[in-house]
C-alpha cells in the first residue's frame, strides 16, 4: 500500500478565504474570550510584520497597525476537512483523516486508474488549488511517514519500506510525531534525528521510554497498523442557503435551489444513492419555517429530475411570508437502481419512464392521483374493483361486465330498452354489512348504447344504471 | 443517370408535392378490426399522432374498438395511461378482455390540468398509448397533444362528442362511432373511406 498525505498548513485560514480574492495586508484570525484574545493564525504579510500564532491581539496590534482580524471558528475549520476528505474519496476508498489538519488517502490501488504518481500528484494538487486550499503532498508506504514527510518537504516520494528508514533518518525527532512528553527527554538524552532513534535496540528503547515511543516508531515504520479514524462519507444530505434579503417571489427561489439539488446529486452520485424523500425548508422572519415535503415513487439522482418535482411542487405551495433562506434535509439515501433500458429501443429526445412521469404529475395533481386496478374476487360489483396494484387476483368473472362502471348507480331514464342478457341476480354481501339483492340485465337502449342496470328481484323495471358496455 | 437520382432523391425528401398522395408506410399498430385495418391509410391506428374517437353517447363500444390495442401493448409491459376517466374502469371487465392491469394508470386530474396530464403523458415516451376524456378543448390544445403524441411515439386517443365533428381538428384520424358502423371522418394520407360495420360482441 502507498498513503498520499494532504498536508494542510493554513487550513483555519483558508476555510475563511476561500473563494475570496488573497488580501494584500495582514491579516489574523483570532479566538478566545474577549479580554484574552489571542491569534490562531496569520497570514504571510502578517508573518512578515513580526505575527505568530499564539500572540495576544493587544500585542499584535501594537506591533502592526493595519491588522485586520476575523474571528476563528473551530466547527467550520474541522468541515473544511471534511469536506478535503469528501474530495479526496473521489480518488481513493481508504481515506483517513488525521485532524486537525491532516488527511491521508490510499493511492497504491488508485494509480491504476489515474496514471503514475506524477501526473495523479498533478491532478490532485490542480483540485486542491480550485477548492482553495494551500497544501502539502507526500507519499510513503505508510500514513503516518507520509504525515511526517509532508511536514518536512512538500513533494517527498518514498516508494518502498526498505527506503522509509533512510528517508526518515535526518527528520528531527520533534518533527516526527511523536507524543509530546517524549519528545522533550529523547532532546535531554542527546537524540535529535529520528536516525538516532532508530539505530538504538528496540528492547532497550521500550524499557526506557514505555510502549508508547515503540508503538509510535511501529507504526510511522508500518510494523504495526496504524490507528486513524477512517474517512466514511455522510449518510444524510443538508444544506442552506441564506439568501440575504426578503424573497416574496418563487422565481427567485429557483436558483438556489437548482445549486443545492446539484450538490444533493453529486452527493448521491458519489455514494452511488438515490433519494427518495426530502425536505425543502424555507425558512421566514418572525414565523416558523414552511416546510416542503418531496416524496418520489422511487430513488432518483439526476439533478435535473429532482429540481423538476421541486419546482412543480413549489409552484402549488403558496408560501405565507417572505423568504429568509433554503434549506434541504435528506435523511435517508437509499441505494439507486437506474432504470434497465434495452439498447436497441429507439429513445425520442424527451423519453421519460413511467415513474418519472408518474414523479411529475403526482408533483401537480396530489399524490393520489395516479393509481391503477386490481380485481378483487367479491362478486359485488362496487367491491370488485380496487383501487391498488398490490396483487392482482387470477380470478376473472365469465357473466358478461362493463368496462364502465359509474361511481354509484343512477335511475335509468328513456323509452323502454331491449335486453339483452340477463338477469344475473347478485346477492351476497351479508358478511360486512353491504348486502345487495339485485338482478343484473345487459340492456341496449334506443340510442345504441348497451348498459348494464339492475332492478329489484322479480321485477322489470325501473332499472338502476350501473355501468356502460362501452 | 445523375438526373434520374436526383429525381428520387428529391421525391424521397418530399419537398416536392404530387397530385397523388404517396401511400403511407403500412404500420404497425392494427386496431384488431380486420375491417377498419383495411379501410385506414396506415392499416391501422396512425403510428406516434393523436386519434379522435367521436361519440354520440357513452357506451356506444368505443372501448370494444380499443380494448384488443391495448390489450396488446399491455402485453407487451407497454404503459397504457388513462386521463380522467368518466367512469371507474371496471378491472374485471379489462382483465377479461386481455388488458394487463400492472400496465394500466388512472390519471385523475382536475379539468383544467387534464390537457396538461395527458401532454406530459403522450411526450415522456414511456406510455404506449394515453386516452383522454377532455371535458372542452381547444384547436390550440389538440395541436400540443398530436405534437406531445408524435414527441413520445405513443397513440394518443381523445375521446369527444360527436358534435365537436363540426370544427376541424389537427388529429390524424377522426373515427365516428356510431351505432353498428364506424364512420371514419378525417384520414391522413387518404380519403375517407365508407363506413365500416362494427359489430358489437354478443352477450
Amino acid at each position: 500500500m502507498l498513503w498520499a498525505c494532504v498536508l494542510l498548513p493554513s487550513l483555519a485560514l483558508d476555510s475563511v478565504l476561500r473563494g475570496q480574492p488573497a488580501p494584500d495586508h495582514p491579516l489574523a484570525l483570532v479566538h478566545g474570550p474577549a479580554q484574552q484574545r489571542r491569534l490562531v493564525a496569520v497570514n504571510l504579510h502578517a508573518r512578515a510584520a513580526g505575527l505568530a500564532p499564539g500572540q495576544r491581539l493587544a500585542e499584535a496590534q501594537a506591533v502592526c497597525l493595519n491588522l485586520t482580524t476575523a474571528t476563528y471558528e473551530p466547527g467550520r475549520t474541522r468541515a473544511s476537512l471534511t469536506l478535503v476528505a469528501a474530495w479526496a474519496y473521489r480518488y481513493s476508498a481508504q481515506v483517513l483523516l488525521d485532524p486537525p489538519r491532516a488527511i491521508m488517502l490510499e493511492v497504491g490501488k488508485s494509480m491504476e486508474l489515474f496514471g503514475p504518481w506524477p501526473d495523479f500528484e498533478a491532478r490532485l494538487r490542480a483540485d486542491l488549488l480550485q477548492l482553495g486550499f494551500a497544501h502539502r503532498i507526500a507519499l510513503a508506504p505508510t500514513p503516518r511517514a507520509a504525515h511526517v514527510l509532508a511536514r518536512q518537504q512538500d513533494g517527498s516520494v518514498v516508494t518502498t519500506p526498505e527506503a522509509l528508514p533512510e528517508s526518515l533518518a535526518a527528520i528531527a525527532v520533534t518533527r516526527a510525531g511523536l507524543p509530546d512528553k517524549l519528545t522533550g527527554r529523547l532532546a535531554d538524552m542527546g537524540m535529535h534525528r529520528l536516525g538516532d532513534l532508530l539505530a538504538l535496540p528496540r528492547a532497550a528503547l521500550q524499557r526506557r521510554f514505555g510502549k508508547t515511543l515503540v508503538e509510535a516508531l511501529d507504526e510511522l515504520l508500518g510494523k504495526q497498523p496504524h490507528a486513524l479514524a477512517a474517512y466514511q462519507p455522510p449518510d444524510r444530505f443538508t444544506a442552506r442557503t441564506d439568501l440575504g434579503c426578503e424573497v416574496k417571489q418563487h422565481q427567485a427561489l429557483l436558483f438556489p435551489l437548482r445549486r443545492m439539488l446539484s450538490d444533493l446529486a453529486t452527493t448521491l452520485a458519489a455514494r452511488d444513492g438515490g433519494v427518495e424523500r426530502f425536505v425543502v425548508r424555507f425558512g421566514h422572519m418572525d414565523a416558523p419555517p414552511t416546510a416542503l415535503a418531496i416524496g418520489l415513487l422511487a430513488p432518483e439522482r439526476a439533478a435535473d429530475a429532482l429540481f423538476e418535482v421541486t419546482r412543480l411542487r413549489l409552484e402549488q405551495t403558496r408560501l405565507p411570508h417572505p423568504v429568509l433562506d433554503v434549506s434541504i434535509a435528506a435523511d435517508d439515501l437509499p441505494p439507486f437502481v437506474p432504470a434497465a433500458r434495452d439498447l436497441f429501443t429507439p429513445h425520442t429526445a424527451h423519453a421519460l419512464p413511467w415513474p418519472q412521469l408518474c414523479n411529475r404529475l403526482h408533483a401537480r395533481l396530489g399524490n393520489d392521483a395516479v393509481y391503477q386496478l386490481r380485481v378483487d374476487p367479491d362478486p359485488r360489483p362496487e367491491a370488485a374493483c380496487v383501487r391498488d396494484d398490490a396483487t392482482p387476483a387470477t380470478d376473472t368473472s365469465t357473466p358478461p361486465r362493463p368496462t364502465w362502471l359509474l361511481p354509484r348507480p343512477i335511475p335509468l331514464r328513456g323509452p323502454a330498452p331491449t335486453v339483452l342478457a340477463g338477469p344475473e341476480r347478485l346477492e351476497t354481501g351479508w358478511w360486512d354489512g353491504g348486502d345487495i339483492r339485485r338482478d343484473y340485465y345487459v340492456l341496449e337502449l334506443a340510442t345504441g348504447q348497451r348498459a348494464w342496470a339492475f332492478c329489484a328481484p322479480g321485477t322489470r323495471g325501473p332499472y338502476m344504471l350501473h355501468g356502460w358496455f362501452a | 443517370m445523375a438526373a434520374v437520382a436526383s429525381l428520387a432523391n428529391l421525391l424521397a425528401e418530399q419537398r416536392v408535392w404530387r397530385g397523388k398522395p404517396t401511400a403511407l408506410a403500412p404500420g404497425k399498430q392494427p386496431t384488431g378490426l380486420d375491417a377498419l385495418d383495411a379501410v385506414l391509410p396506415a392499416n391501422g391506428w396512425p403510428e406516434a399522432s393523436l386519434s379522435e374517437i367521436l361519440l354520440p353517447a357513452d357506451g356506444m363500444g368505443e372501448l370494444e374498438l380499443l380494448l384488443p390495442t391495448l390489450a396488446r401493448l399491455t402485453r407487451a409491459d407497454r404503459h397504457v395511461a388513462l386521463v380522467t376517466p368518466p367512469y371507474v374502469p371496471y378491472a374485471p371487465a379489462w382483465q377479461a378482455a386481455g388488458v394487463k392491469l400492472s400496465r394500466l394508470g388512472i390519471i385523475a386530474a382536475p379539468a383544467h390540468d387534464m390537457a396538461w396530464a395527458m401532454e406530459q403523458a403522450l411526450r415522456s415516451g414511456s406510455c404506449g398509448a394515453v386516452l383522454g376524456w377532455p371535458t372542452r378543448v381547444d384547436d390550440r390544445t389538440l395541436r400540443r397533444l398530436q405534437v406531445a403524441a408524435n414527441t413520445g411515439n405513443a397513440l394518443g386517443f381523445v375521446f369527444r362528442d360527436r358534435t365537436a365533428l363540426a370544427n376541424p381538428s389537427p388529429a390524424a384520424l377522426r373515427l365516428e362511432v356510431g351505432r353498428n358502423q364506424l364512420l371514419v371522418r378525417k384520414c391522413r394520407g387518404g380519403n375517407p373511406p365508407s363506413p365500416v360495420a362494427f359489430a358489437r360482441a354478443g352477450v
